[in-house]
């Protein structure tokens, strides 16, 4: 969007550091005043280009090698805040073990946004209809937060703080990410509709979902991007669902709710259209997790 | 036409591969933004951030005082004659009410967001932009009109101060006499349709280089345009110079689809800059500049009325067009005007009345962009017949074929006069073949089953046609010179400036045929001031025509002209001679020979040797083709589309094209400008859209917000080529650059509507979103959750 | 005073050494310092993919780079790929299929495709289509690259039998 005063698309000067390890770039947010730490570029550098980022310390997170990592431990993801979305894309890890975050990988971005482009750049821009951090609000990932002072975890939604805003104070920044594993013989989806392939979406939606032996829903989850600041975990629609038969007419009524959740409007889309998709996409993530979750108890 | 014959053919007709292509494909394309000049100096502008504001003091101090900074130039600070001068009113019209037009730099009054205010000069572009931002400026915000239509309310907000009315223009347009024949006429339908046009968004944006000679007092400015020409007179009117004084040249051009054509009040502040600094001075507009200041084409609201005959035979259409004009009028009412013109298109319109009014906005004003106010007025007159159809319970087709003007009757007299001052007369073309060519290709008759088994799945499938026919090869004229030099090679010589259309290719391919040589023994350069004297540039869909047919007579020329000088070198006849393999020889003995390159050093004269009483000097020709009037291309168009009655999602599942530009120079350059075309009516169609908010200020400005079609949006395009050649020129040729946009979005809606038949929606508007399909779908969308 | 860096950098197999603006693009640095100006500008906030260039192999763009992080590091851009005067397979697939008019998408799209056909040696055309998203073109309609695409790959493969 067009902000009066701004006609430039080349960033505004200011000094570089290229910190190697976490401790050294904790130690230079400490010290500076107005730093911005730069991951994979692919959202600050623009907002730099336009000048909506003045920065006057640039803290390059590019030669941290430590927050560069996908493992698998106690039952949970860990993945550094600098890996690319692309390892996060070929991880085997994750396609083995959260199909969800591959599946809400194949919306992100382009190849080349996705060669540079991070998780932890990805989860700090907090763009609200990011399918990342749909995915984080979907698993109830936990942030792990650094800064000099210390350490502290965020759980995803209070790491939302705000329209574009993290919980992260000026001297803090992101260095990993635990998403807890799925329990085994829960099914996932994540649909979305955005405008064109890789954009934003309008509104996302990604649904788990686990049968118990009868066909009823005996875990559900479901988030919701595009109606606010930060996807929706809709309770009250989680609630209803369970115990529920996992069929049309179940979704029918869960959509029909998340089609009243309140929503935002912007210069494109109304609030009416964005709580229109939450309804038809919660309808699909539920189908098609239900889908393939009968498919793993026949498969 | 061709007597030459070598192994494979190169000329006309042929599909040679284009010998732009190695340069570019190496990286080693010459755009304005790679010339770097020695000492050359970056210009950023300061731009009024309101759509309409009073400028007081601006103060330049903090950004004079950064080092680097060379200078700030204010409208106080330009030459005597740009601070008089607006940008000069390209095509005049008495029909203009008010002319408004920009100065270089904002003298008191800002009419749009981003109007240029200071021309900030330093050593690099990053620099240039930290001064812009350190220039203070008070403004004084005003009441700002962002909608045209709301712009003519009693009490609306006026878009320059001191005007009467936001009324740029008024005309009206007539045949017959549609108010008398629409009485008594068995149907008579209504329609209100609003067009939201998109902008150029050329992938190259604008830029000059202005460098000044101090000794010559001359100027050579290196512009990014579609014809260097129309620059330079602009300049030669707002500077008063001589015709010496300004050489203006454009290199290799990253697309311009019209906008690129027009004049632009940064072209004035650089090379004044230049001036003043004895300095080469670079502007390059960033891709947001290109958002808020680069011409677009939008915003049209129509209310027209169709009267039919009970076989649904148009009697007439009438109506009001209010198009939105901007905040100024550079090219006058070039745009409204082929708009109305365009309206009866390929049917027999016996009665016809528009009342078009072009109204000023606080918005970047408009001026042609592909297509050039056509495909607004073709997307008009195909929901009409498609009402029509609706409402007789008759196939879409159908009402279209008995309405086609039929071939027997070309040259046909709309009865309208067009923007070339000429009565509108199709020269020919066959439309109802072209609509049959283009149904068959896309399996029109299967549709009705491939409809009914998707639905039986719940998918919702349309199709969609439109017919359009377009003035093409606009006058006056354009130059070229065909020039054999004394080494033998080959050089044409055109005021043609293309961005992307390939000249360089289908132009040689034109000579070679008359010069009994191969195409790639020809080189073209194209736009440059200093060396064809006259020019127009390359818009409209005029350059195959008019540039072609130049070329042509120009060779045929120089072609005569070494036949004559070669007679007298071996003593023989001119009519015993062929041009071949870059010789003049006897027909009947091939053996027997003189080299172009022979020819051409006897043509140029020795000295001392008089040449009186013999030809002009130089083996070499120079041709402006006339055309006497516009040659009339068209094309049908059938697009097939399916709607995700859930989210509104439109897919195009299969699009095809059926176009006639009459004889063809380069098929594969042919189908490249036709594909592309339609790629653009796919954004017009269904994505591209630019917002303002209330008070005229632009909310879309990147490409995160416009919504340029990518490659996983657009279909796959199915050609057929009829080929009616024009009687008006000596080559047959029609133009082809627009033909592919033209249609596309009065196809696509149609299909779109057709899909949703079964639940009654009717479209009006373009670009329709998958958020208005839903609204109208209403209950509908909630498909598989009612 | 400007924040600048000496850095090390290879670009197309050669290593220049500058000392650069620390806030200054990998782009400009390409097209304004090195004049290597095959490689365009065509948006500077990352949509466009027109400077598309390959960092360390993988393809980026060089509008949301700056110079100074490719320290060390090695940049291709469109210059390199045709040796010896002469286009490399995919360059001369698009001249044959006319996957060009203006010229002026194309080095990002070379590029992108360079990366792509590497790791995609049989591409089917809705995977052509889905990386080629990544590039706005404005001229073409997309059909002709896709076919070069798609026409290059099948020559890369005869060629590698």
């Amino acid at each position: 969007m067009f902000k009066a005063g701004h006609f430039t698309l080349k960033p505004a000067p200011f000094t570089y550091h290229d910190p190697h390890s976490v401790d050294d770039a904790v130690d230079l947010l400490a010290r500076h005043e107005n730093a911005r730490v730069l991951a994979g570029g692919q959202s600050l550098m623009p907002m730099m280009n336009f000048r909506y980022a003045m920065p006057d310390h640039l803290i390059d997170l590019n030669k941290v090698g430590e927050l560069a990592y996908i493992h698998v431990e106690n039952n949970a993801l860990h993945i550094g805040a600098m890996t690319r979305q692309r390892d996060l894309e070929f991880s085997d890890d994750i396609a083995r073990h959260c199909p969800l975050l591959k599946a809400a990988l194949a919306h992100v971005g382009h190849r080349q946004t996705r060669n540079r482009g991070t998780l932890g750049g990805s989860l700090c821009h907090q763009d609200p209809s990011a399918e990342l951090v749909n995915a984080a609000a979907l698993l109830g990932a936990t942030m792990h937060v650094v800064s000099q002072r210390g350490k502290r975890d965020l759980a995803a939604a209070e790491f939302a703080l705000a329209y574009m805003t993290t919980a992260l104070a000026p001297d803090e920044m992101l260095a990993g990410v635990t998403f807890p594993l799925p329990t085994q013989g829960t099914a996932h989806a994540f649909v979305e509709f955005a405008r064109r392939h890789g954009d934003f979406a309008i509104v996302a939606c990604s649904a788990m979902l686990g049968l118990d032996g009868k066909g009823n829903i005996a875990k559900v989850a479901l988030a919701i991007s595009g109606l606010a600041h930060a996807p929706v975990r809709p309770a009250t629609i989680e609630q209803a669902l369970l115990g529920q038969k996992a069929d049309a007419a179940t979704f029918k009524a869960a959509a029909a709710e998340a089609g009243k959740l309140e929503a935002g409007a912007d210069a494109y889309v109304t609030a009416t259209y964005r709580q229109h998709l939450a309804r038809m996409l919660t309808y699909r993530a539920l189908e098609q997790a239900a889908t393939s979750a009968t498919e793993n108890h026949h498969g | 036409m061709s007597t030459h014959v070598n192994e494979q053919h190169t000329g006309f007709g042929a599909s040679v591969k284009r010998k732009e292509d190695p340069a570019l494909l190496r990286g080693e394309g010459r755009f304005i933004d790679d010339i770097h000049l020695p000492q050359m100096l970056h210009a950023a502008f300061v731009r009024s951030p309101y759509a309409h504001a009073r400028i007081g003091n601006i103060d330049k101090s903090a950004a004079l005082a950064l080092p680097g900074v060379h200078a700030v130039l204010t409208h106080a600070d330009l030459p005597q004659a740009a601070r008089d001068n607006t940008l000069p009113l390209l095509v005049p019209h008495p029909a203009i009410k008010l002319v408004k037009l920009p100065y270089a730099l904002a003298k008191d009054e800002t009419c749009y967001a981003g109007e240029p205010v200071a021309c900030v000069v330093a050593d690099s572009r990053y620099l240039a932009e930290d001064a812009a931002q350190l220039v203070g400026v008070d403004y004084e915000p005003l009441p700002a009109v962002n909608d045209c239509r709301a712009a003519l309310d009693d009490g609306a907000p006026l878009a320059h101060l001191g005007a009467e009315s936001n009324i740029a223009a008024r005309f009206p347009l007539k045949v017959g006499d549609a108010d008398k024949a629409f009485v008594g006429a068995a149907h008579v339908f209504r329609e209100k349709i609003y067009q939201h046009r998109g902008g150029p968004f050329f992938m190259e944006c604008r830029g000059i280089i202005a460098e000044y000679d101090a000794h010559g007092d001359a100027y050579t400015l290196h512009v990014a345009s579609q014809g260097p020409h129309r620059i330079k007179r602009s300049m030669m009117e707002v500077f008063g110079f001589g015709d010496h004084q300004i050489r203006v040249v454009t290199p290799d051009v990253g697309g311009g689809f019209g906008p690129k054509g027009s004049f632009y009040p940064e072209y004035i502040d650089v090379a004044a800059a230049a001036a003043l600094l004895r300095r080469p001075v670079k502007w390059i507009e960033d891709r947001r500049e290109n958002f808020l200041c680069t011409h677009q084409e939008r915003d049209q609201y129509w209310d027209m009325e169709i009267a039919v005959d009970a076989n649904a035979k148009i009697i007439g259409v009438r109506g009001q067009l209010i198009h939105e004009t901007g905040a100024y009028v550079p090219w006058g009412i070039v745009l409204p005007w082929i708009t109305a013109t365009t309206v009866p298109g390929p049917y027999v319109v016996p009665h016809f009345k528009l009342d078009v009014i072009s109204v000023f906005t606080n918005k970047i004003q408009t001026t042609p962009v592909r297509g050039a106010g056509r495909p607004e007025a073709v997307t008009t007159m195909e929901r009409l017949m498609d009402r029509v159809a609706r409402e007789l319970k008759l196939d879409r087709a159908e009402v279209r074929r008995r309405n086609f003007i039929q071939p027997e009757q070309m040259p046909y007299k709309v009865g309208i006069i067009f923007r070339d001052g000429r009565p509108v007369t199709y020269d020919s073309g066959d439309y109802p073949a072209c609509l049959d060519a283009a149904l068959k290709k896309s399996d029109y008759d299967g549709f009705a089953q491939r409809q009914a088994a998707a639905r039986a799945q719940g998918r919702y499938l349309g199709i969609g046609m439109a017919n359009a026919v377009e003035a093409t090869g606009l006058g006056p004229y354009e130059s070229a010179t065909v020039r054999v030099a004394t080494s033998g090679k080959i050089t044409v010589y055109t005021g043609a400036t293309p961005q992307g259309q390939s000249h360089k290719t289908t132009l040689a391919q034109i000579a070679s045929d008359q010069l009994g040589v191969d195409f790639d023994d020809i080189e073209v350069v194209t736009g440059d001031t200093s060396v064809n004297a006259l020019g127009m540039g390359t818009f409209a869909a005029r350059s195959a025509v008019t540039a072609g047919n130049s070329v042509h007579v120009a060779a045929l020329e120089v072609a005569a002209k070494a036949k004559k000088i070669a007679a007298g070198m071996m003593e023989c006849l001119e009519d015993d001679l062929e041009l071949a393999d870059g010789f003049v020889r006897l027909k009947s003995a091939p053996d027997v020979k003189k080299s172009l390159r022979e020819i051409s050093v006897r043509a140029f004269g020795m000295p001392g040797f008089s040449m009186a009483g013999g030809l002009t000097p130089g083996l070499e020709h120079t041709a402006h083709f006339l055309p006497d009037q516009s040659a009339y291309s068209n094309g049908a168009h059938v697009a097939e589309v399916e709607v995700d009655i859930e989210t509104g999602e439109v897919k195009i599942l299969r699009y095809t094209v059926a176009h006639d530009c009459g004889r063809v120079i380069n098929p594969m350059v042919v189908d490249g400008q036709v594909v592309g075309g339609v790629a653009h009516g796919v954004g017009n169609a269904l994505y591209e859209q630019l917002m303002f908010d209330d008070n005229a200020q632009p909310l879309t400005t990147n490409f995160g917000e416009y919504l340029l079609p990518m490659a996983t949006d657009v279909p796959r395009v199915d050609l057929v080529h009829l080929e009616t050649p024009s009687p008006l020129n000596p080559l047959g040729v029609k133009g082809a650059g627009e033909g592919g946009t033209i249609s596309a979005i009065g196809a696509i809606i149609s299909a779109v509507e057709n899909a949703l038949a079964p639940f009654d929606v009717k479209i009006a508007e373009a670009p329709i979103t998958p958020q208005r399909i839903v609204e109208l779908l209403g209950d509908h969308a909630w498909g598989r959750t009612r | 005073m400007a924040d600048t860096r000496t850095i090390a950098v290879t670009i197309n197999g050669t290593v220049h050494n500058a000392t650069v603006e620390t806030r200054m693009t990998l782009v400009d640095f390409l097209r304004h310092e090195l004049k290597l100006t095959g490689t365009h500008v065509g948006c500077e906030h990352g949509v466009c993919g027109a400077c598309t260039v390959l960092v360390n192999g993988v393809s980026a763009r060089a509008c949301l780079m700056l110079v100074v992080q490719c320290d060390g590091q090695r940049v291709a851009t469109v210059e390199s790929l045709a040796g010896d005067r002469k286009l490399n397979v995919l360059q001369q697939s698009f001249q044959d299929n006319h996957g060009l008019q203006c010229g002026f998408c194309t080095p990002g799209m070379l590029m992108t495709l360079t990366e792509f056909l590497r790791d995609h040696p049989e591409p089917s055309e809705a995977q052509v289509r889905e990386v080629l998203s990544g590039n706005l073109c404005r001229c073409t309609g997309y059909q002709s690259i896709v076919d070069a695409t798609l026409d290059a790959a099948k020559k890369m493969r005869e060629a590698a039998r």
